[in-house]
């Protein structure tokens, strides 16, 4: 595997599968049923490469790994460059082991225009792993602003009744946010001279220009994660999105603004974080007991996880901000974690959608009787939502919270109430939904798990349990480099203490 | 016995003068039933004129006593009017033999306006500039109206003519009022006047020059002298409306990015807020306007309107990176455009033309490969990477930042992204919304190949910028001396 670019293919396969698909012609049954086998197979055969990227990991060192630089602007030093750190490691498997997870869901719920479904799930695959292996500032923008497409197309020809609405709303709100952020780009680009991300990551920026920059970051990352209170797109898009949609939505694209925050605004903007930390820290404790309570209000249930994926990244946010190893850790591990289990728990909804067409949870009731095993498979990923000991909610939050604790004790304090309300709100769902009395005449016969769904749960919940069993698997790899993190944006820290002094 | 004067500098717009009289007499014998091959022959005199702009009328330098002069900015923007020219000329046969406008003086027309484009790029004095302008208007107040049958096309000429010929006189006052106060028309001599060690300006000068900027913004259809255009769009025959969209818009940018940067380079201090004030009006203008229209010609007069804006923004940071921006924002602009006006083209119904927004619903079940083909153009002139458009727009900002004009550029971005609701709006009625009858079928292997060729352009332009981005460079850097 020497010298064999790994990134760029795990990159372009999708985008080459895509072609494929596009070339099928005929019966539109054969398309549909080609159309889907190629999907399958494409984004499992990417999965699989990514793969050997964890496999050839080197785990001691913080530096870019399988890295990949070309000329690509000529005269403008911006370059295509790729590189794959402890951090952007387990994003890059998150989205290739959720896309082929998305072609499965949809293999039976999706009956029309099959052919340019897959093309947008795979396009969007590209870009995706794009996002996450992009070491260059406008390449980073290309592939993060290219998910738009796709996912805009995705929302709004296979959504629901208001998916133009949610469409618009969707792209209208991330784009605006993404277009300060070519701005701040523009401007660090005038103000270095090079795209470059890992030479940026040492550059020194004036405090005001920090600011100002961190800002204009800020407003593209903000509404990625979402943060309250730009955070209303996303229960639009989720109830509007196809189950796959919302599972790639929930599993990857929020993970854009943590991973933003993580790869930008904290290692080249170190004392303009500082600076705004305070600021981050009340959005997102308002976040957490906000959309908590409002999620305990909530009748259908897809906006109830999509409020409540607001709230977990409520805590992804506070964890980054404490720059401290436990925080960011903690705070990487709920975003894997909320990867793997909001897209299970949209497909939950999805499953029962696809049977009864309804989503709201006053529908239901009573569906143990009838669904044993889905019941179950409900039961592990709302517990992992929960953070239970032994999932892989419970670690990334735990950590998250010892980190915040030793950052702030009032933000620990109000954040941990967020974990009690989200108790609260998974529990009482999945009491109105799966216990009580069958008292619904339709859902007399519904019919429980078929093995396609099953094998579906059953791989989500590998990762989930052995992210919970065993968390050093996945923290080996992103130690140093956060370690590494800390120390680029911690110089902040003492730089900053130096300027207060120095203005004493 | 005096010399013979150099005159290959002028070799393609000599080509087009002599082809398009000889043009003009053999349809004249032949009458419409050449109209075909004349047209043909139109798009082969542009091909002939393209070679020797870039073969052996590319050496820098002057010619007609130095009216004329040939730099690699003019060959950069020659190339794009004629690439433009040919394009549209080609796409407008299916529509004149359809619509009952088959009359031979049509591509002899076409012909002329573009020889007047090459002129106006290659002007090196007021004079020369005016005589380019007219023979390009004129030519295209006659094409406006060229269904004269038909009230709305006699409209939009009409219109065309009275508001142009506004805008000629105050482009012919500002030019008399500039030579009044210094008394040359030349450019090189303007320029050093207004230069370090020169005579220095004075009130009437810079009187003059906003008075011919202000013609110039005419013919860019800047706001606020943009009205003549939705109107013009909508009533002109649809390939001339895509004509009218590229090349004499492509011409006219040229001209300004010539007249600003050269004669009143030195007056940068003075042009830069107007051109700022255009810019912005522009993209704002063309943003929220078209947000409302239910025509597509309309709405793409308003989206010209808007492109012209984020094109300006590159002149009024005042840079050789702000020109470079604003050249390879034009030549992204030609491709999406042409591409753009092929799709509309394509909407007919029982072989008529439709013009509505809504006639394209369900596109994307009637016809996957042009609604796909349409979707890009719509993404592209939304600026939404990986497609070209978003280059476009990124060098223009680039340029903006790069002056430290912030506030410009947040506006620029903010109106961008209202524009993309109405790019995005007919990627939902082709995409999103329940089908309509189909277009008719097949559309036509010209218009085919356009569509299929521009949107393959817009979509792959990400993988290998460099050529483009080099050849602006260089058109940027012949423009500052």
């Amino acid at each position: 595997m020497i010298g064999l670019p790994i990134l760029s293919l795990t990159i372009f396969l999708p985008l080459v599968g895509a072609v494929l698909i596009f070339l099928i012609r005929g019966e539109p049954e054969i398309v549909a049923r080609n159309a889907r086998n190629v999907a399958l197979w494409t984004s499992l055969f990417t999965f699989a490469l990514s793969l050997l990227l964890w496999v050839g990991f080197d785990t001691t060192t913080a530096d870019f790994q399988f890295a990949e630089q070309a000329p690509w602007i000529a005269g403008y030093n911006i370059n295509y460059h790729l590189g794959v750190d402890g951090i952007s490691l387990f994003f890059i498997l998150l989205t290739t082991f959720l896309t082929p997870l998305c072609v499965l869901v949809s293999w039976q719920a999706i009956t029309d225009r099959v052919k340019e479904y897959m093309i947008a799930f795979l396009v969007m695959e590209t870009m995706m792993v794009g996002v996450f292996s992009a070491l260059d500032f406008v390449l980073f923008y290309l592939f993060f602003e290219g998910t738009l497409i796709p996912m805009f197309l995705i929302i709004g020809v296979w959504g629901g009744p208001r998916r133009v609405y949610s469409a618009f709303k969707f792209f209208l709100f991330t784009l605006l946010g993404s277009v300060l952020f070519l701005l701040a780009i523009l401007t660090i680009y005038f103000h270095t001279g090079t795209t470059d991300i890992p030479t940026l990551m040492g550059a020194d920026f004036p405090v005001e220009m920090q600011r100002w920059l961190w800002l204009a970051f800020f407003a593209s990352f903000a509404v990625k994660v979402p943060m309250w209170p730009v955070h209303t797109w996303l229960p639009d898009a989720h109830v509007e999105a196809p189950t796959a949609g919302s599972m790639v939505l929930a599993g990857v694209l929020l993970k854009f603004g943590g991973y933003g925050f993580l790869r930008f605004s904290l290692p080249m903007l170190p004392e303009a974080t500082a600076f705004f930390t305070p600021m981050i820290y009340t959005l997102s404790v308002v976040a957490i007991i906000y959309t908590s309570l409002v999620a305990l209000a909530q009748e259908d249930m897809k906006k109830l996880i999509a409020y409540s994926s607001v709230a977990h990244m409520g805590f992804v946010t506070i964890g980054i901000f404490t720059l401290n190893t436990q925080g960011i850790e903690g705070a990487i591990l709920v975003m894997l974690s909320h990867g793997v289990v909001s897209a299970a728990l949209f497909f939950t909804v999805g499953v029962l959608y696809d049977r009864m067409h309804s989503r709201l949870i006053a529908s239901y009731g009573g569906l143990v009787h009838r669904m044993p095993v889905y019941a179950f498979m409900f039961m592990l990923f709302m517990l992992a939502s929960v953070g239970l000991p032994g999932t892989s909610g419970f670690v990334g939050e735990f950590l998250t919270l010892a980190g915040a604790y030793q950052a702030n004790t009032l933000v620990a304090a109000l954040a941990t109430t967020g974990v009690i309300l989200g108790a609260a709100y998974m529990l009482w769902l999945y009491r109105r939904v799966v216990f009580g009395e069958l008292t619904n005449e339709q859902l007399k016969d519904i019919l429980d798990l078929n093995p396609r769904e099953v094998a579906i749960y059953a791989s989500m919940a590998v990762v989930v349990m052995v992210l919970g069993i065993y968390p050093e698997a996945f923290l080996s790899v992103i130690r140093v480099s956060v370690e590494n993190l800390i120390v680029q944006a911690g110089g902040g820290l003492d730089g900053a203490l130096t300027v207060a002094l120095a203005a004493e | 016995m005096a010399a013979v004067p150099a005159l290959m500098p002028v070799l393609a717009e000599m080509l087009l003068a002599v082809a398009g009289m000889a043009l003009l007499l053999f349809g004249v014998f032949r009458g419409d039933r050449a109209t075909r091959l004349i047209a043909w022959l139109t798009v082969a005199v542009f091909g002939a004129a393209f070679l020797a702009v870039v073969g052996p009328a590319s050496a820098p330098g002057a010619a007609l006593e130095g009216l004329f002069v040939v730099d690699r900015f003019a060959v950069f923007m020659k190339t794009l009017v004629l690439i433009g020219a040919a394009l549209t000329l080609i796409m407008s046969l299916g529509y004149i033999r359809r619509e009952n406008m088959e009359r031979f003086e049509f591509p002899v027309l076409m012909l002329f306006a573009t020889l007047g484009m090459l002129m106006m790029i290659s002007a090196n004095d007021l004079i020369a500039l005016y005589m380019g302008l007219e023979l390009q208007s004129l030519a295209l107040y006659v094409v406006a109206a060229f269904r004269r049958d038909s009230l709305r096309s006699t409209e939009a000429g009409l219109k065309y003519f009275v508001l142009g010929a506004l805008a000629s006189g105050m482009l012919l006052y500002g030019c008399s009022l500039v030579y009044g106060f210094t008394g040359t028309t030349r450019f090189e001599v303007l320029a050093d006047l207004f230069g370090p060690g020169g005579a220095g300006v004075s009130t009437g000068v810079v009187v003059g020059m906003v008075f011919i900027a202000a013609g110039l913004a005419f013919k860019v259809s800047a706001v606020p002298f943009h009205m003549w255009t939705p109107d013009v769009y909508e009533g002109a025959p649809t390939p001339v409306a895509a004509f009218f969209s590229v090349a004499p818009k492509i011409a006219a940018v040229a001209l300004l990015l010539r007249v600003m940067a050269q004669p009143f380079g030195d007056l940068v201090a003075q042009w830069q807020q107007i051109v700022v004030f255009i810019s912005i009006a522009s993209m704002l203008l063309g943003s929220f306007a078209a947000l409302a229209q239910t025509n597509i010609k309309r709405l793409m007069a308003y989206s010209s309107i808007g492109h012209i804006g984020f094109a300006l923004l590159g002149l009024a940071a005042g840079t050789t990176e702000g020109v470079r921006g604003v050249i390879l924002y034009m030549a992204i602009y030609l491709a999406m455009n042409v591409g753009c006006w092929g799709c509309i083209l394509a909407m007919r119904r029982q072989e008529r033309m439709v013009e509505g927004i809504d006639d394209l619903a369900g596109l994307a079940r009637t016809n996957p490969l042009m609604a796909l083909a349409m979707g890009i153009f719509m993404f592209s002139m939304a600026g939404i990477p990986p497609l070209a458009g978003f280059f476009a727009k990124l060098y223009v900002f680039l340029a903006v930042i790069e002056a430290g004009m912030y506030t410009l550029a947040v506006i620029g971005v903010l109106s961008s992204v209202v524009a993309a609701v109405y790019y995005l709006r007919i990627v939902k009625i082709m995409y999103f919304d329940e089908e309509g009858d189909p277009f008719d079928s097949p559309v036509g292997g010209e218009l085919t190949f356009i569509m299929a060729g521009s949107g393959l352009f817009v979509l792959l332009f990400f993988v290998y910028p460099t050529p483009l981005v080099r050849g602006a460079q260089a058109a940027a850097a012949a423009l500052f001396p």
